[in-house]
């Protein structure tokens, strides 16, 4: 099963490599992992997308918690949370066809944040089936290049305590 | 007041307690030698940086304080690496302090430079790159408080030189700033009224103590738990004098080599109550059939070590002595006759034995050793058949007295763990039990008890072998002795004279006693040369992933 756990952790070096170290130790493989600033700048969130059974995220969240550098963490999974992923998206669009993925923009509400001859850039955040279905879309008319941010979360109406 | 930052770091260590330090010096620590070359501070030399790793880890085990070890960056620093791992796996609390070049070199490839803090991530509970030296009063702080609480272990600080050199005015902040530390040691309420029922309802319960009844120095709780309940103990290799091992409740050591009453008894209970052990493949054989009839009660600080390698039907996380002390109260008192009708039998009918077929044994020397000693001694191994006859032929009275490398398994440990542990406790008889190829992996130390005269008692069991190898070789590989005869051992009596150390070699039984006498009336260390039965094997022995009932023992 898929899971998100979030984690508050310390905003100084070396946290990033004690995660990812934590991570590589095991052999866990994470599907995609984020990190930025909070509300507060000495904290830092990761958010990380992990696939596994049970006992083994059971295990990672146990690991995490044990850095001294991480303050908490949480498993969002099975609880009621927004996710998203930020994508640009670089797409060629030949003569003629530029008006078609201009269409695929608007009804993903998405935007067009550059533009030349030969191609395209889209901006699109959602959650990750949404972003899914736009790469998908945009197929035929051949993609140069794609960067996402990984999924960030959080959990709806009261603050995740 | 202006200070340096080599001179705030000693000042520091000072403050957390720390009198004695093993290290070498190197081109980034020499600021803080400099600042030792006349400190309180008793700095050891030592002549292998691992060595120094390990008598800080042995001065940690034997007294149960801070060890504290100091080395140059690059070479210095990795050489402590596999000292580090060995204190990490056995939850001993040391620091680690390492010199780094210049900030502005680092990353840039400089003489000397390996990213330590990168190196260590895995193998140290934290680690720290100081960059600015008015860090260093708060760093070491942290530091100290982390290796010595919740789940004890290693932290490493890396200090570069410029930092040890730069200069800073005033008092200094030393308060923590860990707010994502926070181990529970309580334990929840409810857990530990839960576990008292588990025990109260059980027919066939056994305690299985490991490191961690040591570390939170719970020995007289974990004895009142087991006289309360009338439940027989047996300990982990780790857990060696968490009860007094001839005590009636001792079922002594279980595991790969451990007692034959100790495994039947596991297996054949209703209730395994684990306290700070972790189940470690050396204990449970195949784990799927281990303990199969049994419920599972595990007390532990450090909640990763619950459910990691076994099903628990009642995790209690917390430290073991402030568990005990309130879940044994709760315990009712029951007889188990005929629970302990079984032991016994078992006891009776499988004793360790080895062949007395006039050759010397190693058994007979351990056994020899705790006469001599009145079973004081502290014993240091290291690691193989060595370490397995005196875990078992010793009988162990007190927590503390038995100091081993367990989880990492570090061959050349014993020997400068036996330093730390002379340096920590001056009264004691510390004897260190040796294979000649352990032996080998840091036989340079005997210049540091020479020049200190630590009166370490090396017994040396020479078989010529690297021999718990060999043993499996014969066992499992058609005695096919690839690579384990040691040819071109050295004459270790005259090695140690060389040194300056007192040799001497014990070729009979009868020569084992006298020696033995004659070593403890030296005022010095001493290297005892035992040429042992080369092909003596341990016994029982559960071969890997065999059920842990299934014990070979052709004594």
């Amino acid at each position: 099963m898929r899971h998100i756990i979030s984690a508050m952790v310390k905003n100084e070096g070396g946290v990033l490599a004690h995660v990812a170290g934590l991570f590589a130790a095991r052999a866990y493989n994470i599907d995609s992992l984020n990190v930025g600033e909070t509300e507060d700048p000495a904290t830092s969130r990761m958010t990380i997308a992990i696939r596994g059974e049970d006992a083994v995220i059971e295990q990672v969240i146990k690991q995490l918690r044990k850095l001294v550098n991480v303050i908490k963490v949480q498993d969002f999974s099975g609880r009621e949370c927004v996710e998203r992923d930020l994508m640009l998206i670089k797409v060629t669009t030949l003569p003629g066809k530029r008006g078609e993925v201009n269409d695929l923009v608007d009804i993903f509400r998405g935007k067009v944040v550059d533009i030349s001859h030969k191609d395209m850039v889209v901006e699109l955040s959602g959650p990750e089936a949404k972003v899914d279905a736009f790469i998908s879309l945009c197929q035929p008319y051949g993609i140069r290049e794609v960067v996402r941010s990984g999924r960030i979360a959080m959990v709806r109406g009261t603050k995740a305590e | 007041m202006t200070r340096t930052g080599a001179q705030l770091l000693i000042d520091s260590l000072l403050d957390v307690g720390i009198n004695t330090l093993f290290g070498i010096p190197g081109g980034v620590v020499i600021p803080i030698f400099d600042v030792l070359y006349d400190s309180e501070l008793n700095a050891v030399l030592m002549r292998h940086e691992q060595a120094a790793a390990h008598a800080a880890d042995g001065y940690a085990r034997a007294s149960g304080r801070l060890g504290c070890c100091l080395a140059t960056s690059g070479p210095g620093a990795t050489n402590l690496v596999t000292g580090i791992a060995t204190a990490n796996f056995d939850s001993v609390p040391i620091l680690a302090i390492t010199g780094q070049v210049r900030t502005d070199l680092i990353g840039n490839d400089a003489f000397q430079e390996a990213d330590i803090t990168g190196i260590t991530r895995g193998i140290t509970k934290h680690n720290y790159l100081v960059r600015h030296a008015e860090d260093i009063p708060r760093v070491v702080h942290e530091a100290a408080h982390i290796a010595t609480t919740g789940r004890f272990g290693p932290v490493l600080i890396d200090i570069p030189v410029d930092v040890s050199t730069s200069k800073v005015d005033g008092e200094l902040q030393s308060d923590l700033q860990l707010p994502g530390y926070k181990p529970n040691s309580v334990g929840n309420p409810r857990q530990v009224e839960r576990a008292a029922e588990l025990i109260n309802q059980s027919s066939r319960p056994v305690l299985y103590a490991g490191g961690g009844v040591i570390a939170s120095g719970a020995h007289q709780e974990l004895l009142a738990l087991a006289q309360a309940g009338n439940i027989p103990v047996t300990t982990t290799l780790m857990g060696l004098g968490a009860i007094p091992e001839d005590h009636r409740l001792s079922l002594k050591m279980l595991g790969m080599h451990g007692t034959p009453v100790a495994n039947y008894a596991v297996m054949s209970s209703d209730l395994l109550i684990a306290i700070g052990a972790r189940f470690d493949d050396r204990i449970t054989g195949k784990i799927t059939e281990f303990a199969e009839h049994a419920k599972i009660l595990h007390v532990d600080i450090d909640p990763s070590s619950i459910g990691k390698n076994i099903k628990v039907d009642l995790p209690v996380v917390g430290d073991a002595r402030q568990i005990l002390l309130r879940l044994t109260p709760l315990i009712e008192e029951r007889n188990r006759s005929e629970w302990w009708q079984q032991i016994e039998n078992w006891r009776r009918d499988h004793k360790f034995s080895y062949k007395n077929d006039g050759k010397l044994k190693p058994q007979f020397v351990v056994q020899q050793i705790r006469e001599v000693t009145g079973g004081e001694a502290i014993i240091c191994t290291e690691v193989g058949q060595n370490q397995m006859w005196a875990a078992q032929w010793f009988t162990f009275k007190r927590p503390r007295q038995f100091i081993s490398s367990g989880g990492l398994g570090t061959m050349g440990y014993g020997f400068p763990a036996a330093i730390g542990a002379q340096f920590a406790r001056p009264e004691a008889t510390v004897f260190e039990i040796a294979g000649d190829g352990s032996f080998q992996m840091n036989i340079q130390e005997l210049a540091t008890v020479a020049r200190n005269n630590t009166p370490v008692k090396i017994a040396l069991l020479n078989n010529g072998y690297l021999g718990m190898v060999r043993q499996w070789q014969e066992l499992f590989y058609q005695r096919r002795y690839s690579h384990t005869r040691l040819n071109g051992n050295p004459d270790f009596v005259k090695v140690a004279d060389a040194y300056g150390v007192a040799g001497i070699r014990v070729q009979k039984s009868e020569e084992v006693r006298p020696a033995l006498e004659k070593a403890l009336k030296i005022d010095g260390p001493v290297l005892l040369d035992f040429c042992i039965d080369p092909e003596e094997n341990v016994f029982p022995m559960v071969p890997t992933d065999e059920r842990l009932d299934h014990m070979i023992d052709l004594a």
